[in-house]
């Protein structure tokens, strides 16, 4: 177990050079960040070389990545365009961020296990058919779009939620917000759930623990339930990271200062301190989600042992 | 059909309400492509300390009527239009499902046929034992566990103590069919039933599997249902037999008596089939033809295109369980032939 833990941890080493160089290259390519903080006015040719030399602009982008990552190293991710440090707003994003992202996980596991287990349980019924035909309508219509609709009908027009969730709002104020994040995972989990329960139901050992007399809540719950969750519990766990990524949309729709308002202003501002920094943060909890999946994994499947 | 007296069958059962009867007991399923009847008419009755053979080929409705048994049939599509299961002289089907829960593990239990697929995998044994006598008798968890490596004794499966955390896949084929056996012994039932106990297993470990099944079955005094399609198995355990083919009882009769006179042509079928060192070198009886659809069963006896000695009537006719000797039973209509030949 040990060793295994450690050649994971070392197989991450190349992802995540890999997928930080590439962010590197694609704000590199985003355009010239001297240019935009001039915006329309020209910049002074010596003063924009000054400012280049200052922000190591002026070598070659392998170097400039090697400079960047040793900075990181230090804890020094670099300025952002209002001249904060980088490090500062991830202090302010990454708790709202982990907060909404906490709250559509919880929606996404309940719900969308509840769904999966009731349609798994009633195959071929109207619950089953509804839950399907829910989960496809969630799935094929986009994100920003049922974003703004429940915004405009839960929070404007009916006013069952604030439309906006402002800095250090109660948990309460997220629900919508976490539903329209968790939404599409949430089909996911539902048709996941529903698929694994519905072939753990017609399982040899499932017939052995009816015929033991046990009650048919244990029989689910224990027995039906412990085995169909596997494989949405590896799901859940590399959702993680998406759910946080994801909430670039959801947090512009609901004006929330998180991770994905800073990405969105670092873009936008084409500032590359602050990109690549949160998108390496990003990376890092992505990766460390997925590992404790793969060591969740052992510990729900006896059958699997990592050496 | 007619109700033969099988009693006679049984040595030294006394009681005069058998432990398990089934009456004309039929089953259904339904599926898309018409009616399947499984069982079509079954009588049989199963005393304490007896063991009942129950024998056919795939399809004959051996296992579906265990099924029934013990309420595990899955309905729908299964149904069961017709008939009875007595158990201690009470009907189950006429039982709510929590009072036929309260008998399924704790007065009848069943023994599968693949252990490694009958066991919960992410489980481990102990847990799977334990949870017999936490949810039948409200045990504690350490409790239960005491009794899960005692029950590991009993069934004698070695260093019960440091193996009762694992989970199946790390015991072999016969200890997990140990287990499984284990399980169904846990709160001394009356009655058990073994559906193909020892089909999985290796010839050298199918002998001791069996061995250990009919002791502790004398040691308790339990009724044993034994399913199986293995007339080898069955000579050195069962009391008595019934054939079952296409969802029928075609013969029954007590164990010895129906390997050196059968009087059925299937049993005759079934027995010339078996390889023997006296016939090294000839070639080996097959009966011809395949089991009949249970869609589409042939009108009369259900056996009469497979049939040797079948005539007109055997197309037209269902034969009715005639007796044939004492505790001896044939549905066919020449069973007086086929017991003379």
């Amino acid at each position: 177990m040990g060793r295994y833990v450690i050649r994971r941890l070392l197989q991450m080493v190349p992802v995540f050079i890999g997928t930080t160089f590439l962010i590197f290259v694609m704000v590199y390519a985003l355009g010239d960040p001297v240019a935009a903080m001039f915006g329309d006015r020209a910049p002074d040719p010596a003063t924009a070389a000054q400012i280049r030399h200052d922000l190591y602009l002026d070598h070659p982008l392998p170097v400039q990545y090697l400079h960047y990552m040793g900075q990181i190293f230090t804890g020094n991710f670099g300025k952002a365009a209002t001249g904060q440090p980088v490090t500062e707003l991830m202090g302010q994003a990454f708790p709202v961020t982990l907060r909404l992202t906490l709250v559509a996980f919880a929606i996404e596991a309940v719900v969308g296990i509840g769904l999966g287990l009731l349609a798994g349980l009633r195959r071929g019924r109207f619950a089953d058919s509804s839950v399907l035909a829910f989960t496809l309508l969630v799935v094929a219509i986009p994100t920003f779009v049922t974003g703004y609709l429940l915004q405009y009908f839960v929070g404007l027009k009916w006013g069952l939620a604030n439309p906006a969730v402002g800095d250090g709002a109660p948990l309460g104020d997220l629900i919508l917000p976490g539903i329209v994040l968790a939404g599409v995972s949430l089909a996911y989990v539902a048709r996941l759930t529903r698929t694994s329960v519905a072939e753990n139901s017609r399982a040899d050992y499932l017939r052995t623990a009816v015929a033991k007399g046990l009650p048919r809540r244990r029989v689910v719950t224990v027995h039906l339930l412990r085995n169909s969750l596997i494989p949405v519990v590896t799901f859940l766990g590399t959702d993680i990271g998406g759910l946080m990524a994801g909430a670039v949309v959801t947090e512009r729709i609901f004006n929330i200062h998180g991770v994905g308002y800073q990405l969105y202003q670092g873009i936008l501002r084409q500032n590359p301190p602050t990109v690549v920094g949160f998108v390496t943060i990003l990376v890092l909890i992505f990766l460390a989600a997925n590992l404790l999946v793969d060591l969740l994994y052992a510990v729900l499947d006896p059958r699997i042992r990592y050496a | 059909m007619t109700v033969i007296d099988e009693t006679a069958a049984a040595p030294g059962a006394a009681q005069t309400t058998p432990l398990l009867e089934v009456r004309d007991l039929h089953v259904e399923f339904h599926t898309r492509d018409g009616v399947a009847k499984a069982v079509n008419g079954v009588n049989y009755s199963v005393n304490a300390g007896e063991t009942l053979a129950v024998l056919g080929e795939s399809g004959s409705g051996k296992s579906v009527t265990a099924q029934a048994i013990m309420g595990i049939l899955d309905m729908p599509p299964g149904r069961i239009p017709k008939g009875e299961i007595l158990f201690q002289g009470q009907d189950m089907l006429a039982m709510s499902g929590e009072q036929r829960r309260r008998i399924r593990g704790r007065k009848i239990a069943m023994i599968f046929q693949d252990a490694l697929s009958s066991l919960n995998p992410v489980l481990s044994v102990g847990y799977q034992l334990g949870e017999m006598f936490r949810v039948h008798q409200g045990l504690s968890r350490k409790a239960a566990k005491a009794k899960a490596i005692e029950l590991m004794d009993r069934v004698r499966i070695p260093a019960a103590a440091e193996r009762v955390n694992d989970y199946p896949h790390q015991f072999s084929g016969g200890m997990r069919q140990r287990i499984m056996i284990a399980m169904a012994l846990a709160l001394e039932p009356e009655l058990i039933i073994a559906d193909e106990p020892t089909t999985a297993l290796d010839v050298t470990v199918q002998a001791q599997v069996m061995d250990l099944l009919a002791e502790l079955q004398r040691e308790y005094n339990m009724g044993l249902i034994l399913i199986t399609h293995d007339l080898g198995v069955v000579a050195d355990v069962a009391d008595k037999i019934a054939v079952m083919y296409a969802g029928r009882i075609v013969e029954t009769a007590p164990v010895h008596e129906i390997y050196s006179a059968p009087a059925h042509p299937y049993t005759k079928g079934l027995l010339q089939s078996i390889p023997r060192l006296d016939r090294k070198g000839q070639e080996l009886y097959a009966i011809k033809g395949l089991p009949p659809n249970l869609l589409h069963v042939p009108s009369g006896c259900a056996f009469n295109p497979r049939c040797p000695m079948a005539q007109d009537i055997c197309r037209t006719e269902v034969p009715v369980l005639h007796p044939a000797g004492p505790g001896r039973g044939s549905a066919c209509h020449f069973w007086k032939e086929t017991l003379g030949e």
